[in-house]
C-alpha cells in the first residue's frame, strides 16, 4: 500500500471528497454524452485536431470560463472562512491550500487563456490573415496550456495541493516545509502551460510582422494588435526565465539541489528575485491586451477613431521596457538595502506616467464622442475610474518608505485585485461581449449584461475597498483566521458580502449565455456594433479561410474607411486558398506530457523515461510528415461566399 | 505552393520566410534562458558551501577540446549550407555529417568532464555552485544532444527527397540552432571557465 500512499490527500476533509465524487461524476457524464449522442467523431475531426486559429481561441475561451468559476470558488471559500473571527469552515492548511490555487488558476489559467482567446480569435481577423503563421504549433500551444492546466486542478483530489502561496517562495516552498506533493505540481503544471505560452508568442510575433494585409503598415495596426503584439515580445522574454526557475525548484524539491536551500550555499532570495523578473513582466502581458480591447471598445462605441495613436503604441512600448525593470518593488522588506530600493522605487513609479498618458487618451478619445452605452462600453467605463483608484494605490506601494506599513497586508491584496478586477477583468468580458456575435452570430442579452457590469462593481467596490482599511489598521494577508478583540471583523463581514455580490455577477453571465443562445435573434449583421477594423469586414460566422480576398488597407481603421469613406477592401477575383490540415499531433502529444508531468510530480522514473521517448516520437514523426496543407478551389469559395451573403 | 526563384532555396515559399523568422524569435527566448542561467551561475559561482571551488575543480585540457569540436563543427555546417546554396547536395551531406561527429566527439568529452567532477566531489547536490554550473553545462549539452538528433534526421531527409524548398529551409534552420550553441559556448569558455581558472 505505500505505492498508493502518496497519492492520498493529506488533509482530506468532507469538501474535497465531495469535489471527488463532483469531478468524477462530470467525467462519466461527459463520457456518457458524447457516446450517446455518437459525438466522438465530431469532437476528434473539429475541436480536439484543429487548427484553425478560431476554433483553438474558442478553447481557450472555454478553458478560461470554466478556471473563472474554479478560481472563483476558492476566493468565495476565502472570504467566508474570513467573514467571522475564529471561524473552522476552513482549516490553517486547507486556507494556504485555497489561496494559493486561487492565485495560479486566476493569473495563469484563467487571464491568460482569456488573453490568448483573445489574440487568437481577433489578431489574424484584425490583421487581415488568414490564419497564424504555425497553425499546428497554435494547436499544440494551446494543448500544452490546457493539459498543464489539467494536471493543476487534479492537485486538490491527488497528493494534494500547492500550499507556498502562488509566489511559492523558497525554504517555504523546499522539501522541510512543503512536504506534499503539491508544491510539485506547481512546478511541472506551470512548466507544460508555459512552454505552451511561450510557443504562442513566437507564433504571434511571426504573424503580426509578416502576415499583415498589403497596406497594413506597422503603424497602421487596429491598436489590439499593437497590444497583442507586445505582449507577446513581452512572453518571449519572459517565459524562459520561468521555465529556468521552475526547472531549479524542480531540481531543489526532487533531486536534492541547493540552488534555493538554506545550508550548503543556497540562496533562498535568488527565487524571489527570478520569480519576480518573470512575475512582473507577466502582468503586464496581462494588461496591455486589456489596454487593446478598451482602445477597440471606447473608440468604437464613442465613434470616433482612437486619441493619439502613436503615443498609445508609445506608451505600450515603455510600459514593456520598465516592466523588466521593477522586479524588486514586490519584496522592498526583505533586505536590499535603501539604494537598490530607491531606484526600483523609482522605475515602478515611472510606469505610472505612461499608463497615464493611455487613460487621458481614452478620455480624449471619449471627448465630443457620440457615446453609446452597450454592454462593452459600460465596462470600459467603469473600467476608467476603478481601474485609476487602483494605480494611485499603486504609486503608494511604490514608495519603498511608505511600503514597510503596507508590505504583506491586505491593503496590497486590496491593490492588486483593485488593478486586475477592472484592468484584466472587465476587459476581457467587455471583450466577450463584443466578440460574441463575431463568434457565434447572434448578441448577448444587453440589459443582463448591463446588470451583470453594475452587480460586478458594486460587488467588487463592497468587497475590496474595506481591504485597504483593514491592511492599513494592520490585517495580514493569507492568514486564515484573526480574533474578535483585532476589529477586523466589520471590513470582513462587509468584504463576504461583496463577494457574494461579485458571485452572483458571474453566475448572471453564464445565465446570459443561456438566456441569449436560447432567445436572441440570429438575424444580425456582419458589422453589428458599426465597428471600426477589419474584423467586422467579414461574414458572420467567420468563414474557415476569413477573408475571400484580402483586404487593401489606407489606415488603422480600413473599415471605417470603406464605409464613411468609399474605400474599396476587397479588389480583384477569388483565388485559390491554400490552408493547412488538421492533425492529431498536437493533441496527443499533450496527452504524453499529461503523463509525463503526473508521472514526474510522484517521482515515478519509468513511465518518465517512456513518456519522454514518447514525446520525442511525435516530435521526430513531426520532423518526417510531409505534409503541403491543401487548397481550397475557386468554385468551393463562390459557394461559400454566396451561402454566407444569404443570397 | 508559390516560389519566389530569385531567393535561396532556403527562404523560397512564405512559409520557409515565416519559419526561419519564427525562428530567430525562439532564438531570443533562448537568449533568455542562458541569460538566466548565467545570471544565477554568478550568484552562486562563490556560494560554494563545504564543496570545492571552481578553481579547484576546472582543468583547462578537456575545455580547450570541447572548444575547439564545438567551434570547428560550427565552421563545418556553414560549408554545409554554403555546399547547400550551390545545390551540392553530396558536399552537404558529408559536412553536416561531420558537423553532427564534431557535436558527438564534445558530447564524449563533455561527460567525461562531468565523471570526472563527480569523482572530485561536486556533484549536483554539493553546493549552490556546483548545482548552478552543472545545469547550465548540462542545458547547453542538452541542446547539443537534441540538435544531434534533429541533424541526423535532417541528413537523413535531404538523403531521400533531395534539395527542396521544405529540406534546404530545415537545413538552414538548423545551422542557425547550431550556430547558437557555439555561441552559448563561448559564454560558457570565457565567463564560466577562464573566469573561474583565474
Amino acid at each position: 500500500m505505500d505505492f498508493f500512499d502518496r497519492f492520498a490527500v493529506p488533509h482530506p476533509s468532507i469538501a474535497i471528497y465531495a469535489s471527488m465524487a463532483a469531478i468524477g461524476l462530470t467525467v462519466i457524464a461527459v463520457i456518457a454524452g458524447l457516446t450517446y449522442f455518437k459525438k466522438w467523431g465530431y469532437l476528434w475531426r473539429e475541436w480536439l485536431t484543429t487548427v484553425d486559429h478560431k476554433r483553438i481561441g474558442i478553447m481557450y475561451l472555454l478553458s478560461a470560463l470554466l478556471m473563472l468559476f474554479r478560481g472563483g470558488v476558492d476566493a468565495i471559500m476565502m472570504r467566508a472562512q474570513l467573514a467571522v473571527p475564529e471561524n473552522t469552515l476552513l482549516d490553517a492548511q486547507h486556507y494556504n491550500e485555497i489561496f494559493t490555487t486561487h492565485g495560479i488558476v486566476m493569473i495563469l489559467f484563467m487571464a491568460m487563456p482569456f488573453i490568448m482567446f483573445f489574440m487568437n480569435f481577433v489578431v489574424p481577423l484584425q490583421i487581415g490573415a488568414r490564419d497564424v503563421a504555425f497553425p499546428r504549433l497554435n494547436a499544440l500551444s494551446f494543448w500544452l496550456f490546457f493539459m498543464g492546466a489539467m494536471l493543476f486542478n487534479i492537485s486538490f483530489v491527488v497528493g494534494g495541493s500547492p500550499d507556498a502561496g502562488w509566489t511559492s517562495y523558497f525554504p517555504l516552498a523546499g522539501n522541510e516545509f512543503s512536504e506534499s506533493v503539491g508544491t510539485n505540481y506547481y512546478m511541472i503544471a506551470i512548466q507544460i502551460a508555459g512552454i505552451g505560452t511561450l510557443m504562442t508568442g513566437i507564433n504571434f510575433i511571426t504573424t503580426i510582422l509578416k502576415m499583415r494585409a498589403p497596406g497594413m503598415t506597422l503603424m497602421k495596426m487596429p491598436m489590439f494588435t499593437w497590444s497583442a503584439l507586445i505582449a507577446n515580445v513581452i512572453i518571449v522574454f519572459a517565459f524562459p526565465v520561468l521555465a529556468v526557475l521552475l526547472a531549479m525548484g524542480t531540481l531543489d524539491r526532487q533531486f536534492g539541489t541547493h540552488f534555493f536551500t538554506m545550508d550548503n550555499g543556497g540562496m533562498d532570495m535568488l527565487w524571489a528575485n527570478i520569480f519576480w523578473v518573470w512575475g512582473h513582466p507577466e502582468v503586464y502581458i496581462l494588461i496591455l491586451p486589456a489596454f487593446g480591447i478598451y482602445s477597440e471598445v471606447i473608440s468604437t462605441f464613442a465613434r470616433r477613431n482612437l486619441y493619439g495613436y502613436k503615443s498609445m503604441v508609445g506608451s505600450m512600448v515603455i510600459i514593456s521596457l520598465l516592466s523588466f525593470l521593477v522586479w524588486a518593488h514586490h519584496f522592498f522588506t526583505m533586505g536590499q538595502g535603501a539604494l537598490t530600493n530607491s531606484i526600483f522605487s523609482i522605475t515602478t513609479m515611472a510606469i505610472a506616467v505612461p499608463t497615464g498618458v493611455k487613460i487621458f487618451n481614452w478620455l480624449l478619445t471619449l471627448r465630443k464622442g457620440k457615446i453609446v452605452f452597450t454592454t462593452p462600453m459600460l465596462y470600459s467605463m467603469l473600467f476608467i475610474p476603478l481601474f485609476t483608484l487602483g494605480g494611485v494605490t499603486g504609486v503608494m506601494l511604490a514608495m519603498s518608505a511608505a511600503d514597510y506599513q503596507y508590505h504583506n497586508t491586505m491593503f496590497l491584496v486590496a491593490h492588486f485585485h483593485n488593478v486586475i478586477i477592472p484592468g484584466v477583468v472587465y476587459a476581457m468580458l467587455a471583450g466577450l461581449h463584443y466578440y460574441w456575435p463575431k463568434m457565434f452570430g447572434f448578441m448577448l442579452n444587453e440589459k443582463i449584461g448591463k446588470w451583470t457590469a453594475w452587480l460586478l462593481s458594486i460587488g467588487f467596490i463592497f468587497a475590496f475597498m474595506p481591504m485597504y482599511v483593514s491592511g492599513l489598521d494592520g490585517q495580514a494577508r493569507r492568514m486564515y483566521t484573526y480574533s474578535e478583540a483585532s476589529g477586523f471583523s466589520l471590513m470582513n463581514m462587509i468584504s463576504f458580502v461583496g463577494a457574494a455580490i461579485m458571485a452572483i455577477g458571474f453566475v448572471l453571465i453564464v445565465y446570459n449565455i443561456y438566456y441569449s443562445t436560447r432567445y436572441e435573434s440570429r438575424d444580425i449583421s456582419n458589422d453589428p456594433w458599426d465597428a471600426r477594423t477589419l474584423e467586422w469586414s467579414t461574414h458572420t460566422p467567420v468563414p474557415e479561410y476569413n477573408f475571400a480576398i484580402l483586404p487593401d488597407v489606407r489606415s488603422n481603421e480600413a473599415l471605417w474607411d470603406a464605409k464613411k469613406n468609399g474605400h474599396v477592401l476587397f479588389k480583384g477575383d477569388y483565388e485559390k486558398i491554400h490552408m493547412p490540415n488538421n492533425s492529431g499531433i498536437p493533441f496527443i502529444m499533450s496527452c504524453i506530457f499529461f503523463v509525463w508531468g503526473f508521472s514526474f510530480i510522484f517521482s515515478l522514473w519509468i513511465p518518465v523515461i517512456v513518456t519522454t521517448i514518447g514525446i520525442f516520437v511525435c516530435m521526430a514523426l513531426r520532423s518526417f510528415e510531409q505534409d503541403h496543407g491543401r487548397y481550397i478551389t475557386v468554385k468551393e469559395i463562390e459557394e461559400t461566399e454566396t451561402n454566407l451573403r444569404g443570397a | 505552393m508559390k516560389i519566389d526563384n530569385s531567393l535561396p532555396l532556403e527562404y523560397s515559399t512564405e512559409e520557409n520566410s515565416l519559419k526561419i523568422l519564427g525562428f530567430w524569435i525562439f532564438l531570443g527566448a533562448e537568449i533568455m534562458l542562458f541569460a538566466t542561467l548565467f545570471a544565477t551561475y554568478f550568484t552562486l559561482e562563490n556560494r560554494t558551501g563545504s564543496g570545492p571551488t571552481g578553481a579547484e575543480i576546472f582543468q583547462i585540457t578537456p575545455v580547450l577540446f570541447e572548444t575547439l569540436l564545438l567551434l570547428t563543427s560550427s565552421f563545418t555546417v556553414g560549408l554545409g549550407i554554403h555546399a547547400m546554396r550551390i545545390g551540392n547536395k553530396k558536399a552537404m551531406i558529408s559536412f553536416f555529417s561531420i558537423t553532427l561527429l564534431l557535436g558527438l566527439a564534445f558530447l564524449g568529452v563533455e561527460v567525461f568532464e562531468f565523471v570526472t567532477y563527480v569523482h572530485e566531489g561536486a556533484t549536483l547536490q554539493t553546493s549552490a555552485f556546483t548545482a548552478a554550473l552543472l545545469t547550465t553545462l548540462g542545458t547547453h549539452g542538452a541542446h547539443v544532444t537534441l540538435g544531434f538528433f534533429w541533424g541526423l534526421f535532417i541528413i537523413l531527409q535531404v538523403k531521400k527527397r533531395g534539395l527542396t524548398p521544405q529540406t534546404t529551409n530545415k537545413a538552414f534552420i538548423f545551422s542557425l540552432y547550431w550556430h547558437f550553441l557555439d555561441v552559448v559556448w563561448i559564454f560558457i569558455f570565457s565567463f564560466i571557465y577562464l573566469k573561474g581558472m583565474m
